[in-house]
């Protein structure tokens, strides 16, 4: 993992001969710089703080608040500038404690405290506010201001997760412009601008972004509150550790911060090769999963066909005895594992040891709905290669709804820098505003569309003038994966050189793959052998795979064929009431160990609070169950499953079935499904803030689609393939590309796998009227 | 109240096609809808939001820094009395105390018959002239509480609609520029030459 900022020691010894290298003085202090950093940047590195509240390393720097002012000397004596918008020249020398300093640092504190109600001990802010802070070490000690203060509502909600307080806002333009420049969602302004400007949403748009919790984080005072958080504990009470988001497999750092062995935030943490200190709002708010009432707390085993509590040593025996009968009477062979992509490395480690102690061989923590972990084995790029490079291709899901924080990353490097993106998408993705090309294709019809790209000349041109990343993933659980490895090998072949961002979206499935927990297609041969009762004894790792296989009707025959179901998991689910052992695993937060991103990184998680009920990690489960089964792992601690894993083998090319597309009646509709941000996840619905973001099942045409059918948005249609139909809400998206439909997946309602078949190459639906 | 009419988007595209910018539009299509509404409606601001390729909040965010915006209905005359120093001391209270009594409201509202909005004003720049007040927009000096009533009844007569169009209107000859003589949606990044007033030495 790299660290933020190139460090002081790289710049100087690279000072004599880098012509972008600056020498200022700051206080009497010889500082090394760069071209073009900001004077405040520079001050950063020595001991010198200036305080600051609008300015932020991340983003455009706009001297709102004027707190920074610093003087420089120049040909008529000293200046006061602002040090955030004031870039370093050669020989230039500051000053950041003059009494002229002190006084103009104190004059401004004056004043944005003259409106500033004070109410920090009511304040969630109060003991860790910017603010407060600044207002102790840089400012007056007292006001001169005795006139009422400005009054507004307070607080008003701004969207379902922040509240604002207007009277707190200092108008810093943090928010602001996170929303626009980074988020690029700018759905909060400064409105009514002159003696009353004010942050507000349009009147009835709420401050919707997937991002709007970081503006809680930046706001350097109490004006923008979390509702997950509010009143809910004091900066001083809480403890905190460093720790890595597995939400999804993008790896932002995160900071863990718990009072009273409850979890209460998570706050992003600044990785200069993941998350730039930012967070989506799904891996900042779902905390609350971990302090949900629906957790397991104790195992539980089948008695009279309802799961009672018992002990660890009842269920730990059962579970073994299950284990032992059914490789006793027919062979390793009948045992499968799925799932393991949830767990720590050290957890997918202990259950690959103990798989491969026992023979078994069945195992997957993908459940059907991802690529071949073969990508891993491609030449592999980094996040931070992807943003530099010259051109990115997107192959894959709309990033802003499974890697949220990736998109920001590449929409950053796609509005700042000089990368291109070329988008290979069925509809319009959060990236396709930003995107240099954006080329649709039908499902299955990637393949032709590549192609085409390629001997377009002006893409052609591109992709020759620098590196190009491939970010490789599945966008459509409606067709067969075949067609996207098809897709990129036509890529590799014409340009060796591209290398891969993988972005298969499970926590740590790159984790659980260098393991050893996957192995190609195999969920969809463990689910085949189920239903066929050849799986004497199916084990789910935090595996669900009555709400997660996109083929729902074989993820039925496998769960009810299955002679005996154990179920490792921290929550029910459709899945574990169909399980003969729970066994209640400890959650994010409750467990150390490491977690590896999608670039491979091998992350830290940490450990902050104790585990619920008698749950326990993942790999302590498979110890004891190693145990039981007298198959001695060697596992003692946690110490004894450090990486040891061997290098993936490299290769050019993905192994390709060679399918291709049937055929369609023109009458017919190609599906496809995909996620949103918000679905029946378990950490989301288990959220009480997130839970009713969903935006519900339905089908979703390109309104001439919808002419032509002759039906009306808002109504219930019927959707049918050729053997079975569902009755879901229409709507009209402009977006979707015309002859397709798009279904959000596993949305709260009527469940589209209903029509999904995993031996489909593409499903092709039907819209009719009901009545 | 209301999206854009058809005839207001064609004017709205004409707008847009000025510049090298749609966001550009932003306020001139922000008087169109007053024009069209008599105020700013919310319903308009998310139109031209779509129109000019900015969020609502956006567009709502520079509209609101205007005082000459409204977002709420007012009467077809805006009655603007001034208020600073010159038309004060000329007798602007005096006069803003008589409109009050003869309208029946207060300043900042409406009256019930939705004719005349009336409101404070600060500096209009005709100090010499005070006090003096503006109706739409339109000027009126040296104005006595005598001269207010005649206006007054002036407007309720019909009798000025002429010289002074409702409320959002800001003349009555709309300026129309060709086609070709708009600089068009060029993205600056397309343009090669350097612009005419920095052509060279020939221009210093």
């Amino acid at each position: 993992m790299s660290t933020t900022e190139s460090t002081p020691d790289q710049v100087e010894t690279e000072v004599v001969i880098d012509p972008n290298a600056v020498s200022l003085t700051i206080n009497g202090k010889t500082v090394a710089a760069r071209k073009g950093e900001l004077i405040i940047a520079a001050a950063d590195r020595t001991s010198d703080f200036i305080p600051r509240f609008c300015y932020h390393p991340r983003m455009k720097p706009v001297g709102m608040c004027r707190q920074c002012l610093v003087e420089v000397e120049g040909p008529r004596g000293p200046m006061m500038v602002v040090s955030c918008m004031t870039p370093v020249a050669e020989g230039q020398v500051v000053h950041t404690e003059t009494e002229q300093v002190k006084k103009a640092q104190e004059g401004i504190l004056e004043l944005l405290l003259a409106n500033h109600p004070l109410d920090c001990p009511v304040c969630d802010k109060g003991g860790e506010c910017p603010l407060q802070d600044q207002a102790f070490s840089h400012g007056p000690g007292e006001s001169r201001y005795v006139e009422e203060k400005r009054h507004y509502e307070k607080p008003i909600a701004i969207s379902d997760l922040v509240f604002l307080d207007r009277e707190r806002c200092i108008l810093c333009d943090r928010c602001t412009r996170f929303a626009s420049e980074v988020a690029g969602d700018p759905l909060i302004s400064f409105t009514h601008r002159g003696n009353n400007t004010q942050v507000l949403t349009f009147p009835d748009e709420p401050f919707a972004s997937y991002f709007s919790g970081n503006t809680v984080q930046i706001c350097p005072v109490g004006a923008l509150t979390a509702k997950p958080y509010r009143f809910k504990a004091r900066p001083w009470d809480l403890e905190e550790t460093e720790s890595t988001c597995t939400s999804c497999s993008v790896g932002c750092s995160t900071v863990i911060q718990s009072s009273r062995d409850q979890v209460l935030r998570f706050q992003g943490h600044d990785n200069d090769g993941a998350n730039w200190g930012w967070l989506c709002d799904r891996g900042r708010f779902n905390f609350e999963s971990i302090n949900s009432d629906d957790r397991f707390t104790t195992p539980l085993v089948k008695e009279d066909a309802s799961l009672v509590p018992t002990s660890w040593a009842k269920a730990l025996e059962v579970a073994a005895r299950t284990i032992r009968l059914a490789m006793s009477s027919q062979g390793a062979n009948s045992v499968a594992i799925l799932g393991g992509a949830r767990l720590a490395n050290e957890d997918a480690r202990a259950w690959a040891m103990l798989a491969s102690k026992l023979g078994i061989t069945l195992h997957d923590a993908q459940l059907d709905d991802g690529l071949s972990t073969e990508v891993f084995n491609l030449p592999q790029a980094t996040i931070n290669d992807a943003t530099s490079a010259t051109t990115v291709i997107l192959l894959g899901p709309d990033l802003k709804e499974e890697l949220p924080v990736l998109y920001l990353r590449l929409r950053d490097a796609a509005t700042k820098n000089r990368t291109r993106i070329i988008e290979f998408t069925t509809k319009a993705s959060g990236l396709t505003r930003y995107a240099w090309k954006s080329l649709n294709y039908e499902p299955g019809a990637q393949v032709a569309a590549v192609n085409a790209a390629l001997n377009d000349p002006e893409i052609a041109g591109q992709m020759r003038k620098g590196n190009v990343v491939v970010v490789l993933g599945r966008a459509n659980l409606a067709e067969s994966s075949d067609f996207t490895a098809q897709a990129y090998n036509a890529i590799a072949a014409a340009y060796p050189a591209v290398t891969v961002l993988p972005v298969l979206r499970r926590g740590n499935i790159r984790g659980a793959a260098a393991a050893g927990l996957t192995a190609g297609d195999n969920a969809r041969n463990i689910l085949t052998a189920a239903s066929e009762g050849h799986i004497e004894c199916l084990i789910l790792l935090g595996a669900d795979p009555l709400s997660d296989v996109p083929d729902l009707d074989l993820a039925r025959r496998a769960l009810a064929s299955a002679r005996n179901v154990i179920a490792v998991d921290t929550f029910p689910t459709a899945s574990t009431l169909r399980a003969d052992v729970v066994l209640p695993a400890a959650a994010y937060a409750e467990r150390g160990g490491t977690t590896t991103n999608l670039e491979g990184h091998v992350l830290p998680l940490s450990q902050k609070i104790t585990a619920r009920g008698t749950s326990r990690p993942d790999w302590m489960i498979a110890t004891e169950l190693a145990e039981q089964l007298g198959a001695d792992i060697g596992v003692e601690s946690l110490n004894d499953l450090t990486a040891k894993d061997a290098t993936p083998q490299v290769q050019q090319a993905l192994s390709v079935a060679g399918s291709s597309a049937p055929e369609r009646n023109s009458y017919d509709l190609r599906l496809v499904v995909s996620r949103k941000m918000y679905d029946n996840a378990v950490s989301t619905v288990t959220s009480p803030s997130l839970a009713h973001l969903s935006i519900g099942a339905g089908i979703y045409l390109n309104p001439r689609d919808i002419e032509r059918l002759g039906a009306s948005v808002g109504k219930d249609v019927k959707v049918s393939t050729s053997s079975k139909s569902v009755i879901l809400t229409l709507h009209a998206d402009e977006t979707v590309l015309k002859g397709t439909a798009w279904v959000p997946f596993n949305q709260p309602g009527t469940d589209i796998r209903e029509l999904l078949n995993a031996d489909d190459l593409i499903v092709d639906v039907r819209v009719e009227n009901l009545s | 109240m209301s999206r854009l009419t058809d005839a207001n988007i064609a004017i709205a595209y004409e707008i847009i096609g000025r510049y090298p910018r749609p966001k550009s539009a932003l306020i001139p299509i922000l008087h169109l809808a007053q024009e069209q509404d008599g105020y700013v409606a919310e319903d308009a601001m998310k139109h031209i939001a779509e129109l000019v390729g900015v969020t609502p909040a956006e567009v709502f965010g520079t509209a609101s820094f205007y005082e000459m915006f409204k977002f709420e209905p007012v009467g077809k005359y805006l009655l603007n009395i001034c208020g600073t120093m010159s038309c004060a001391l000329m007798g602007a209270e005096e006069l803003m105390h008589h409109a009050e009594k003869r309208l029946g409201i207060k300043a900042g509202s409406t009256t019930p018959d939705g004719l005349i909005t009336l409101e404070h004003a600060e500096c209009q720049a005709a100090c010499t002239e005070a006090p003096c007040l503006q109706v739409n927009y339109r000027y009126r000096f040296k104005m006595t509480p005598a001269d207010l009533d005649t206006l007054i009844d002036d407007l309720a007569a019909g009798k000025l609609s002429d010289e002074i169009p409702s409320h959002g209107v800001l003349a009555t000859v709309r300026q129309r520029i060709p086609a070709e003589r708009g600089v068009g949606a060029v993205a600056p990044e397309k343009v090669n030459e350097s612009p005419e007033w920095l052509d060279g030495k020939s221009a210093l």
